[in-house]
């Protein structure tokens, strides 16, 4: 008995030694080296202010932006947070159906218009810093009437949406998808 | 489309390289030569030399079962301390205060039992040293645990009249040095260029492009999660798991974690063709439960994509990601409850009912399609115990399991291995259901709330750590309950199973002859689904039906609540 609570012991110190201290700091050298703005978290930087994470997404309420998912959390890190609302809860029918009107209301869209749904659902991480290119393609007229674009410069929006699709890696993993804070950020370069 | 690009690659991928992992490990279980050695063999020595442990020495099943449960005991008693003091310790930037008694409690249960349920969110709740030294250190060990008793177990049952089951130490240090650990080095790499933070930095403030304050969180992620993948563990750096855009960014990184689930469960099921010396054993193993898990992803992947009149056939994403969408985001519902890993890609409280359910099920059969690291194969001999028995029966002959007899005494742990955690499940749910501390915690009401409170006991009592999360569990009576649950779920069966491979090893091998019961046809395969089905069915069916298939139907009716 007592010789295990010895063996135990030891065994643990040099387990939290080799695994919990060595190993993730032995990852964090090869991190910082290797990766070193993405282990950093994917800071973006506007004249030298940090405005963000190219991983994290953003509230936009303003109209002359192109507006996030829906967020439990509203955007806030800490913590992330889900609604974790079911399907039977009327509490997310009624959201649901609310978000569907203000995204019609607000882009002057057609009232039988297919809203994509992940501008009617919550994420869950309460972060999803991606919205479909369709999601954003409706948004389009919107942020041209906000920001009083012409022709010419309407035409460069649709651009750099093109330009900001993602497409799945390979042609096979994962969704089709842009990101909407590195959206906004060129929108405003658009002269 | 999008279902078969994202789920053939993945199964195609698992099974061509599993097989050969699986060898790898049976090579490391068994201490034969293999290509780590020479890196890792100088400081497996040192750790037993240190140690004070002769590797040599065997142990019978008592003294293979109180080392662990030293080791698992002492493992937690540390933890726990860590936690309630991380305020006061290194590596703790922002300042994070210490734990409740409660919490931490449930905590460090969690993740020495593989469990990892979350009971915390990380980003606020924990240190950076809480995370590395803590959680990291256990999310390895209680995997290297899970390895040694399935070896053990193995062991016993190959062995021919020997008391002893091999060394806990030996197995223990072996499973992290050479399994555990290059994996996670490789993955933790991998990760970290995909994006997963990896720093021990304060967290950033940034100024959004409307001006508002927004806290990006920082730490040493990317090392912790690639075990938290690796080990079946689960718990999340952050608050909401994988779906985290931080804990998970990428279309590759979630494809590697989403692999990284089932590697070793999956390759576990070769390493015991090769340890009972004979594949064909290992891949009956690996049909039944290939044959589970598909049969689940097709009932959540169905569910999931078809919308009742009330949704007006929105594709649901509440709780889902764009960059995971609707397909990837139910592959690891299914492959995360399969294989007792509990980590979340989307949040499961607002799956459709019925992949909800799917869920739920592979919890409560056991964890045992693929299954913990270790704990599934483990808990799947069980059941194959159990269906020799229950063959032997239905013919009249004395049951043979590999050339062992089974008898009363395996037959009695076995039960106790399966009623254990099923105790827990309904009696534990009945208590939450019936009183305010219980019920206070709901988030969602109707026929779903009685879901969530089942999907907490299921999750504890399977080890899986998984939730749906609506429920408020950061309570004390769910930390101390599902704590309870969490004890009993793992050693519930650890001791037993130990106490049949102690057994099963003093017997003698009677050689094959014609009227043997052969466990590796297919024949077998249907017996080893039906019993599997039959017991979590029987078991679980009233509660199921009350929660999950209710809310199904009431769904396609338009009620809500």
């Amino acid at each position: 008995m007592k010789t295990q609570i010895f063996i135990s012991l030891k065994i643990l110190g040099m387990m939290i030694l080799l695994l919990g201290i060595i190993y993730p700091l032995f990852i964090t050298g090869i991190a910082q080296v290797f990766f070193h703005d993405k282990s950093n978290g994917s800071l973006l930087k506007k004249n030298g202010i940090v405005i963000g994470s190219a991983l994290i997404g953003q509230q936009f309420d303003n109209k002359a932006y192109f507006t996030s998912r829906p967020s439990a959390s509203g955007y806030n890190t800490l913590p992330s947070g889900a609604s974790n609302l079911s399907l039977t809860s009327k509490k997310l029918h009624e959201q649901v159906i609310q978000r569907k009107k203000e995204f019609i209301a607000v882009n002057k869209l057609p009232s039988d218009q297919i809203i994509p749904s992940e501008m009617l659902f919550a994420s869950g991480s309460g972060l999803d810093p991606h919205i479909s290119p369709q999601a954003a393609l409706l948004q389009v007229e919107r942020i041209a009437e906000a920001r009083d674009f012409s022709n010419g410069q309407k035409q460069k929006l649709k651009i750099i949406i093109e330009n900001n699709t993602e497409k799945p890696l390979w042609n096979w993993l994962g969704e089709t998808k842009i990101n909407v804070l590195l959206l906004n950020l060129q929108l405003d370069e658009i002269k | 489309m999008e279902i078969l690009s994202t789920v053939l690659p993945f199964i195609f991928s698992l099974i061509i390289i599993a097989p050969f992992s699986g060898n790898y490990i049976y090579k490391v279980l068994d201490g034969q030569k293999h290509f780590m050695l020479p890196i890792f063999g100088k400081p497996e020595k040192g750790i037993y030399k240190l140690a004070s442990v002769n590797p040599s020495q065997s142990m019978d099943w008592k003294s293979y079962c109180s080392a662990l449960l030293m080791f698992n005991f002492l493992g937690f008693v540390i933890l726990f301390i860590l936690l309630l003091t991380q305020q006061w310790l290194p590596l703790n930037p922002q300042h994070v205060s210490n734990m409740s008694w409660h919490t931490a409690f449930n905590t460090s249960i969690s993740f020495v039992t593989n469990t990892n349920w979350q009971s915390y969110a990380g980003e606020t709740g924990l240190s950076y040293l809480s995370q590395m030294a803590g959680l990291s250190v256990q999310n390895f060990v209680s995997a290297a645990t899970g390895i040694a008793v399935f070896t053990a177990l193995v062991r016993g049952i190959t062995g021919q009249t020997v008391k002893s089951i091999g060394n806990f130490w030996v197995d223990l240090t072996r499973s992290v040095l050479y399994i555990l650990l290059p994996l996670s080095i490789i993955w933790a790499v991998l990760l970290a260029g995909e994006g997963v933070v990896q720093n021990i930095h304060p967290y950033v403030e940034a100024t959004t492009l409307e001006g508002a304050n927004q806290i990006i969180p920082q730490g040493p992620a990317a090392s912790q999660i690639a075990i938290k993948q690796l080990g079946t563990n689960g718990g999340g750096f952050f608050n909401t798991n994988s779906a985290h855009p931080m804990e998970n960014p990428t279309p590759f990184s979630n494809f590697l974690e989403l692999f990284a689930i089932l590697l070793i469960p999956v390759s576990l099921t070769f390493t015991y063709g090769k340890m009972v010396k004979s594949s064909k054993q290992g891949w009956t193993i690996f049909t039944a439960m290939f044959i589970l898990f598909s049969a689940g992803l097709v009932i959540s992947l169905y569910s999931e994509y078809q919308s009742p009149e009330i949704w007006e056939n929105i594709s649901y994403m509440e709780g889902k990601e764009t960059r995971n969408g609707i397909a990837a985001s139910v592959l690891w519902s299914e492959a995360t409850t399969a294989a007792s890993s509990g980590s979340v890609n989307a949040m499961h409280d607002s799956l459709s009912p019925l992949s909800g359910m799917v869920a739920m099920i592979n919890i409560m059969i056991g964890e045992v399609i693929f299954g913990g690291v270790g704990a599934g194969m483990y808990g799947m001999i069980i059941f194959v115990i159990l269906t020799v028995f229950i063959a032997g029966l239905m013919v009249g002959r004395t049951p043979e399991f590999l050339g062992k007899k089974i008898e009363t005494f395996e037959i009695k742990m076995c039960m106790l291995a399966v009623l254990a955690p099923a105790i827990v499940i309904l009696i534990f749910s009945a208590i939450a259901c019936c009183i305010p501390a219980g019920l206070s915690g709901l988030n969602n009401a109707g026929p779903h709330g009685l879901s969530e409170i089942l999907y907490a006991f299921s999750s504890a009592a399977g080890n899986n750590g998984s939730a749906f999360a609506g429920l408020n569990v950061n309570t004390i009576f769910y930390n101390v309950l599902t704590a309870a649950g969490m004890l009993t779920g793992r050693f519930g069966i650890i001791i037993p199973v130990l106490a049949i491979a102690g057994n099963m090893g003093q017997k003698k091998i009677t050689p094959v002859s014609q009227g043997t019961f052969r466990t590796d046809s297919w024949l077998f395969v249907a017996l080893l689904i039906t019993i599997i089905l039959i017991v979590g069915g029987l078991t679980f069916f009233p509660a199921l039906s009350l929660g999950p298939v209710a809310e199904y139907f009431l769904l396609q009716n338009g009620t809500l609540f």
